[in-house]
């Protein structure tokens, strides 16, 4: 229903303000019965199958059903999101399987480094065309080879 | 369990809290433009001690358009001249771009291209023996952008990325960028920001955003100097082809309903060429991307009969000169082929994957077909999972099998292939033509911002660029970010000040909620009640007028003067009946803001298309009254506004100025 929640092995992250998936849902849709403690999609036919929540899921409780108006049924995606690889297991209607694993970064998770390296720019060049990459780099940007109008 | 007024609640509304702030840097969005615009606002924003802040309507780890992932980065210009991405621009956008705006992209994107790498982005790499390496692969032996090694490129624009986690590391890199501001710097998540602060003294000044959290009873209220709104584009204006649940899987985000759009409309800004909408043709149902399978695999699409419909109108095409003359024909113009042997019954159009995969095998190994066919699928997995899952269920293997492709309902977006949206200042240099400079001259130059004083835009919301796509729009960011801290510094002695009082704010942005409370009890459900529609029922009635009158799937995307002119008109009478939305929840409240954002939206789509007079994009839609380009009279931009002290639209003309001598295209 689009995506969905089993209920066994989802444990409403353990009482946590929020889920998991409802942290992450970029739709706002999965949210938590307070009473089950367990997660549901509250509006399916919003559900854009990104798989957010099916990735960071610690249960693996969390799947997808295909759109009822055009995907028969049988057919499945399943991922596991490690911190360099994700793994695939693809479900056929008639039984066929196949799996695949590809990278999906190169770096350890956090230590993306904003400033690139570069020291932060001299205010001195702030009203020319350069982003502080560039002031480091002594870069000057490019202007057309030739101008039409002129 | 009782009956009457028995729904599934999501979380409860009640009395908000108001919260006030007060900022220099307000950002409005969390996608890739956000992203870019965080990165570069704290590097100058921290030695000048301005304060950020950014609201993302969701979480930043997964919002905005690149939240599933990206198997491509669609602008990388290496190797070409940024002439020339110009011109590719421009050719495929009909001849109309702000090629100042485009050119300015180009000549910084690689940058931000190079950052993500470095920010552990795997980008695809060629060997000297060409051989292809996996993002991994290279980096473990040294290849990268920076050291000069070669992306593999599917087009002359476009590389290869293993992007599962594009958006993840993207969003990372903002987040500690803006930790190192300390408490000079905040996001908040969660706040879906739904209209602009307007100054009280200065009429065309914006000092600010107004919105609410979806998770706890807030309002929010932020004052700020200079304001980014960098929110996407607008799904869902049009009846989708799917019904039910497939409404969610809509091409481009399903969460993106024009809040831009309409916040500068709102604000009295001018919006541009909001008469282009884009339609990809893309697997159907699944909208699975082509691109890969066209310029990578080399897969060729035809009728149901084989025939290449391309080739088979090539006469047809010839109408459309120059256009149809470039050495890549123009995105609509292969849709206009498509839909003629749609229209004539020789449907359905295939993309014969079969044929691209099987010509393949001949030439390779069983272990490297098995690279090839896992390419192919993570091409889908990596941003298009459903159509994976859709080949899964209709037990498509493409090595076998072609599949379905069909034109989408309609988008807008400023960032993809469309160019919709704000019109904005372009840079300060003498290249430049004066014109464009022109509206900027009394409220200051600076890069991106819009007609209103202090209000800038990016990536999907900045109008008559395209073809940014996702690193494009992350250095459009970058771009507005460095001209707003300079508007700061500029206006230092600058005090916000809005137009409403809080409890004004509060009344106008919980008015659904406060409207349900009030009437909830008039009938036994809530769902049927006379005095007010909840968010779904308004978004269902805009999509079935805008299908059915401003060139949707229903009429094969064919309008005329009045048929626009009576979907105005129930146009305007659903606008009355907004003022009666109702919200339940928390959930709903946030579907009702999205809802108004949405008909904003499709209010400036119908009177741009409804102002020109010609058919500028063959294959996207079709003014029926008058089926050709005319170049001679609207070879130029238009823009709309909505005056604030009347309320009435204002429509123009605005003369284009050819930067990049020709020829057209590349």
């Amino acid at each position: 229903m689009p995506s969905y929640v089993n209920p066994e092995k989802c444990d409403g992250c353990k009482g946590g303000e929020k889920t998991a998936c409802m942290y992450i849902c970029p739709n706002d849709l999965m949210i938590l019965d307070t009473e089950a403690m367990k997660a549901y999609n509250q509006e399916p036919d919003q559900c854009w199958e990104c798989y957010s929540c099916v990735k960071i899921c610690p249960q693996g409780a969390i799947a997808v059903r295909h759109y009822a108006d055009f995907a028969p049924l049988g057919g499945s995606c399943q991922p596991m999101r490690g911190t360099t690889d994700i793994m695939w297991t693809i479900k056929f209607r008639n039984g066929v399987v196949k799996r695949f694993k590809f990278p999906i970064r190169t770096t350890p998770e956090g230590s993306a480094d904003p400033t690139l390296g570069k020291p932060d720019p001299d205010l001195s060049a702030i009203g020319d065309n350069r982003l502080f990459t560039e002031v480091a780099d002594n870069i000057t940007p490019a202007v057309p080879e030739a101008v039409a109008w002129k | 369990m009782g009956k009457i007024w028995s729904y599934n609640p999501g979380l409860p509304c009640a009395e908000p809290e108001i919260v006030e702030k007060e900022t220099d840097i307000l950002l409005v969005g969390g996608g890739m433009a956000c992203c870019g615009a965080a990165v570069e606002a704290v590097r100058w924003a921290k030695p000048a001690g301005l304060k950020i802040i950014l609201c993302d309507k969701a979480a930043l780890e997964r919002s905005g358009a690149v939240a599933m992932g990206l198997s491509a980065i669609n602008t990388y210009i290496g190797e070409n001249k940024v002439d020339d991405y110009v011109r590719m621009v421009r050719c495929d956008l009909m001849g109309i771009i702000r090629e100042d705006l485009s050119f300015d992209v180009g000549r910084h994107v690689d940058d931000s291209v190079m950052a993500f790498e470095d920010w552990g982005l795997p980008i695809w790499k060629k060997t000297e023996d060409g051989k292809t390496l996996d993002g991994a692969e290279a980096k473990a032996k040294g290849l990268t952008l920076r050291s000069g090694a070669k992306p593999v490129r599917s087009g002359r624009w476009q590389i290869m990325i293993n992007g599962e986690s594009y958006k993840c590391i993207v969003a990372e890199a903002a987040k500690n960028a803006m930790e190192q501001m300390g408490e000079n710097a905040e996001i908040i998540e969660r706040c879906f920001i739904v209209r602009p602060l307007m100054d009280a003294n200065e009429p065309n000044r914006c000092c600010g955003g107004v919105g609410f959290s979806v998770r706890e009873n807030k309002l929010y209220i932020i004052k700020a100097k200079a304001t980014l709104i960098a929110t996407g584009g607008a799904v869902n204006i049009f009846r989708p082809r799917s019904i039910s649940e497939g409404q969610g899987r809509a091409w481009y985000p399903v969460w993106n309903p024009g809040t831009g759009y309409a916040m500068v409309l709102m604000s009295g800004g001018k919006l541009v060429l909001m008469e282009n909408r884009f339609v990809p043709a893309r697997f159907k149902d699944g909208y699975g991307p082509v691109g890969a399978w066209f310029l990578l695999f080399k897969a060729r699409a035809t009728n149901a009969f084989g025939e290449d419909y391309i080739a088979k109108h090539k006469g047809e095409l010839e109408k459309f000169k120059p256009y149809s003359e470039a050495s890549v024909i123009g995105t609509c113009l292969r849709n206009h082929a498509m839909l003629i042997e749609m229209k004539e019954g020789r449907g359905p159009i295939y993309i014969h994957t079969e044929w691209a995969l099987q010509e393949a095998m001949k030439t390779m190994d069983k272990k490297e077909f098995k690279k090839l066919e896992a390419e192919a699928w993570e091409d889908f997995l990596d941003m298009c999972v459903t159509q994976a899952g859709l080949w899964a269920c209709l037990n498509i293997e493409p090595e076998k099998v072609p599949s379905e492709i069909m034109p989408t309902e309609p988008y807008f977006l400023g960032s993809h292939a469309g160019c919709a949206g704000a019109w904005c200042c372009p840079p300060d240099e003498d290249w430049v033509p004066d014109q464009y400079k022109e509206p900027w001259k009394e409220i200051g130059l600076y890069n991106r911002m819009t007609t209103v004083k202090g209000m800038f835009c990016a990536g999907d919301t900045v109008g008559a660029c395209g073809h940014k796509f996702s690193s494009g729009s992350h250095v459009e960011g970058r771009i507005a970010a460095k001209a707003m801290v300079k508007f700061c510094l500029d206006n230092k002695d600058y005090n916000p000040t809005p137009k409403e009082n809080p409890e004004e704010l509060k009344k106008e942005i919980y008015a659904p909620w406060y409207r349900f409370e009030q009437y909830k009890e008039a009938t036994t459900v809530y769902e049927i009640n006379p005095n007010y529609l909840l968010p779904k029922q308004i978004q269902h009635r805009l999509m079935k007028l805008m299908d059915e009158y401003v060139a949707g799937i229903a009429t094969y995307y064919q309008t005329n003067k009045i048929m626009l002119e009576r979907g105005l008109e129930l146009l305007t009478m659903l606008k009355e009946d907004m003022q009666l939305a109702a919200a339940r929840d928390l959930h709903e409240l946030m579907r009702a803001w999205e809802n108004i954002h949405r008909v904003w939206t499709a209010e400036a789509h119908l009177r741009h298309v409804l102002f020109r007079e010609e058919t500028r994009y063959p294959g996207y839609y079709y003014r029926a009254d008058f089926p050709n380009i005319d170049d001679e009279n609207w070879k130029c931009f238009t823009l709309s506004r909505v005056n604030p002290e009347t309320g009435e639209w204002e429509m123009e003309k605005f003369p284009y100025v050819q930067i990049i001598p020709d020829p057209l295209g590349p």
